[in-house]
């Protein structure tokens, strides 16, 4: 009901389009309450963050790879001086501050917001065929206690202590006792990070029962729930996991912020006893104590494993989307992938002590661990396999969206089969936290996850600006990158599996005699290539691994000249369809108005109808009565058509 | 012992030096074959999919793709080849390890103490009975807070460095005292998390003689990166000399020879 009664109101408020002309910049741009205006809030926003976190990893493998040498002058401009050594070298400090931002920033600020509240927001009600988000302000609250939580976080930097140092998860005590030296507790890193992460997830909080309550309320006429394109589907999936999986970590950061300045002691044991070498004190830690230091671990992973799902699966989502429309058939086994995605869900509870398997964990709890933490793989395999039997009998255009969607496929499926050795407790006591799980989940995420959002940004690109990226440029940004990310994490596993550990500033200079494993002998091709003939170690990958992580810095800049450039001076699109595609976003005009339609929608028929038999065009939309069109949905076939006049 | 497989040789597993290493090195080998079969299986689908169904050469499509139920198959084939790695080999090695937990009076025991940024190693004495130890009496010259009056710390003594002897079962007790900090021996194939406020015991047999570097496997402060410690295995004999060197000197009592291995963990760190 509400969806027909806002839709029409929706396509009045077009007709009146100078009505709208009239609020004011602010109001139109800055506290808005339109979702597609938000989903370029957060998807501005979020990439700027992206590349901040880019930078941060840029300081850390220069140390990795480079421990000796000084920061070079590009990478030190950007920070306080102060930070660095006498010699301009990268301290612990410096590194364990970057390391715990890099992991934040990317996660929290850089690769949800994009996911979820850019593509989220723009996309999903234009799918549904909603006119907007079902509840306007609190989506615009979502977005503006976002952008707090991300000027707190970057506030910290600026601070005397500086950020937030105690690795992206804060594990007690380490995070608890962590700048203890600095005269006003408020004026930390640590207690602004757990500050910011208060104000993101609240921020997420309102994002999630916003997308739930819209794909569940605000489906157009003939929106059944088996004819959602799949991307709503996991944006509900989403919505579920951080509605249920976010609390509880809200929770531990309210209470290891209740540890730092109220001299509570939930995650603190008794009779710690420090050295005196990190920033507390020698003797004995003055706290109550009787706290749990494990405690935290289950809260925090509680939700950050089902983050892990919210990193992926709106990335799944899009390659779910490009790909039909790129091999101009319908993906395969729809509904196979609609359950999996729900079990996955699921199932994404119930895992996450396999990242404590080594705290000490007795038998039943780690079998049940392990059996969940394989079975999930279960789903996840599914999906993929789809994506995968789609190509069979594709006729496949190799648009610039459509090879990120391509590069997703296996370098995802790459990270996720790295996935599973390490389900394993008994192969974590080797692998754990190695870089083994560095490369593992960076494949997830980084060329798995952030391709598919590179995929996402040239695909809709024409519905958001009524211009297309340049095709060149595009090409460009996606080989280097795709070389870029290989040489970056691949070698990873190797280090991983020689014991090469994480969170070494160094890259493991000091660890010598694990780390000087010789791979190419003295003398031999590559160590007369690369190192004047001396043997190549395992150390000397970081050198390599640095240098790609160059190239992808340098590759990134066609894209950014390509997004600015395009939106002004792009070519236009040739319809409001550009890529002749079935879904309901592409019924609304380009630059959709505030409404989104400018007729109501109506879905006829599936999302991927894709080289129909016998019709002219080889797609079908959703929105297309075409003759077949009496598939309405379940209410009111034939009262629909009356009233529709299409 | 050294375990054949051929995709630990080539990615290049460390040398093994422990008893259960081995079932470690077999499973990483079993998943990794089930991971490169999936790899490669799906990497020359997805290879010959993009050759033969680019536009050019398939320029219309087919509506309904896939007909048959190979995937399934390969789904199927999944599923039975992860319950075989988790029945029957996941659960029974853990299990295992958990059930077959050594004790008696040949089982070496260690305590095993974490600080930023070094490791203390508590060794029980004779008695094979760890003295108490309490954080307020940690000083400078009592790094672990030894109660020097319990009765059985009186033959106890620290050392900078794990040693242990070959070929016999050793329990070390992970802990800390600050923060949380990892011990890590990759050549033993274990690891534990040294949990301020708890004791985690951890077993293993070392197989052969060596020094190795023991790594800190969990972000413990800024000099994280250089908690280097040592361990080092060797003969009986020479494990005994040097045990016998490192008591302290005036022993008063004989060892009481009745089952110290029913002897609890000592009391916690507390």
């Amino acid at each position: 009901m509400g969806a027909e009664v806002s839709t029409a109101e929706a396509a009045d408020a077009h007709a009146h389009d100078d009505h709208h002309h009239e609020l004011p910049f602010w109001k139109k741009y800055i506290f808005s309450t339109d979702h597609k205006i938000i989903g370029y809030q957060y998807g501005i926003t979020a990439l700027i963050f992206l590349f901040i976190g880019f930078y941060l990893m840029m300081v850390m493998r220069w140390s990795i790879a480079h421990p000796d040498k000084e920061l070079p002058g590009i990478l030190a401009a950007f920070l306080n001086k102060s930070w660095l050594n006498d010699q301009g070298l990268v301290t612990g400090d410096l590194y364990n501050m970057f390391g715990a931002m890099h992991g934040t920033i990317m996660v929290f600020l850089g690769i949800v917001p994009l996911a979820f509240g850019a593509f989220g927001n723009f996309v999903t009600p234009l799918q549904i065929g909603a006119p907007d988000m079902a509840f306007p302000r609190l989506n615009m609250a979502s977005y503006w206690f976002y952008f707090l939580g991300g000027i707190v976080m970057l506030a910290s930097f600026l601070l005397p202590s500086g950020a937030a140092e105690a690795g992206w998860t804060m594990y007690s005590p380490i995070a608890t006792t962590a700048q203890l030296d600095e005269p006003n507790l408020w004026w930390t890193g640590q207690t602004f990070w757990l500050l910011g992460m208060v104000l993101l997830i609240s921020s997420s909080l309102l994002g999630a029962v916003n997308f739930i309550t819209t794909i569940i309320n605000l489906r157009c006429r003939g929106m059944t729930w088996m004819r959602m394109p799949f991307f709503v589907w996991a944006m509900l999936v989403t919505g579920f996991l951080l509605l249920l999986a976010f609390p509880p970590l809200e929770v531990a950061a309210i209470m290891q912020l209740m540890d730092r300045l109220a001299g509570a002691s939930f995650f603190i044991p008794t009779g710690l006893n420090f050295s005196g070498a990190g920033s507390v004190d020698a003797g004995l830690l003055d706290v109550a104590g009787g706290g749990s230091p494990l405690l935290y671990q289950h809260l925090f992973w509680f939700l950050a494993h089902p983050e892990v799902y919210v990193l992926i699966l709106p990335a799944i989502a899009i390659v779910g989307e490009i790909l039909p429309n790129n091999v101009r058939r319908p993906v395969w086994g729809y509904k196979s992938m609609v359950y999996a995605v729900m079990v996955l869900g699921f199932l994404a509870f119930i895992v996450w002590a396999h990242h404590m398997y080594l705290t000490g964990m007795g038998n039943v709890v780690s079998t049940f661990f392990q059996a969940t933490t394989v079975i999930i793989s279960i789903p996840s395999v599914i999906l993929l396999t789809c994506l995968f039997i789609s190509l069979w009998g594709g006729s496949i255009r190799f648009t610039v969206p459509m090879l990120w969607a391509l590069a997703f496929l296996p370098m995802f499926g790459f990270g996720g089969l790295t996935g599973l050795p390490l389900a394993f407790n008994l192969i974590d006591l080797h692998l754990h936290d190695t870089y083994y799980v560095i490369a593992h989940f960076h494949y997830i995420v980084a060329p798995g996850t952030i391709f598919g959002l590179f995929a996402g940004i040239y695909y809709w690109f024409p519905k958001a600006t009524g211009r297309m990226m340049n095709n060149t440029l595009g090409h460009l940004h996606f080989w280097p990158s795709l070389i870029a990310m290989n040489g970056i994490f691949l070698p990873m596993f190797f280090q991983g599996m020689t014991g090469f550990h994480r969170r070494w500033y160094d890259g493991g200079a000091q660890y010598d005699e694990i780390t000087s494993r010789v791979i190419f002998d003295e003398g031999s091709f590559f160590a007369n290539l690369f190192k004047d003939g001396q043997a190549i170690e395992m150390i000397d990958l970081n050198v390599f691994m640095t240098f790609f992580v160059w190239v992808l810095c340098i590759a990134q800049f066609p894209f950014i000249f390509n997004f600015f450039f395009s939106i002004f001076k792009g070519r236009k699109a040739d319809s409001d369809n550009p890529w002749r595609a079935t879904t309901l976003e592409w019924a609304a005009p380009n630059m959709p108005p505030h409404g989104n339609f400018v007729t109501e929608p109506i879905a006829y028929r599936g999302p991927y109808e894709y080289s129909v038999e016998g019709h002219e065009t080889d797609y079908t939309p959703q929105f297309e009565r075409g003759t077949d069109g009496v598939i309405l949905g379940e209410e009111d076939p034939e009262a629909a058509q009356e009233e529709d006049g299409h | 012992m050294h375990t054949l497989g051929i995709i630990n040789e080539m990615i290049g597993l460390p040398e093994l030096a422990s008893e259960h290493g081995s079932m470690v090195d077999h499973m990483l080998e079993m998943v990794h074959w089930l991971v490169a079969v999936l790899l490669v299986g799906w990497s020359v689908f997805f290879v010959y999919c993009l050759m033969r169904f680019r536009k050019k050469r398939n320029p219309k499509a087919s509506y309904s793709g896939v007909q048959g139920h190979a995937s399934h198959h390969v789904e199927i084939a999944v599923v039975v080849v992860e319950a075989i790695l988790l029945l029957g080999f996941a659960f029974p090695l853990w299990a295992q390890r958990i059930t077959d937990y050594p004790s008696g009076p040949d089982v070496v025991r260690v305590r095993a103490v974490a600080e930023q940024y070094k490791w203390t190693m508590h060794y029980p004495g004779p008695d094979n009975k760890f003295g108490l130890s309490k954080s307020d009496l940690i000083s400078g010259a009592n790094p672990l807070g030894i109660d020097w009056e319990d009765i059985n710390s009186k033959d106890d003594f620290v050392y900078t460095e794990l040693v242990l002897p070959v070929n016999r079962e050793c329990i070390v007790s992970v802990t800390s005292k600050d923060v949380i900090h990892n011990l890590s021996l990759h050549p033993m194939r274990i690891q534990q998390d040294a949990i301020p406020g708890s004791v985690s015991d951890m077993w293993f047999k070392p197989i052969s003689t060596g020094r190795w570097q023991t790594i800190c496997g969990q972000l413990c402060g800024a000099g994280h990166g250089g908690m280097v410690g040592y361990m080092e295995v060797m003969q009986q004999e020479d494990f005994d000399s040097w045990y016998k060197e490192n008591v302290p000197k005036p022993k008063d009592e004989k060892v009481p020879a009745a089952e110290p291995g029913d002897a609890e963990e000592s009391p916690k760190a507390s």
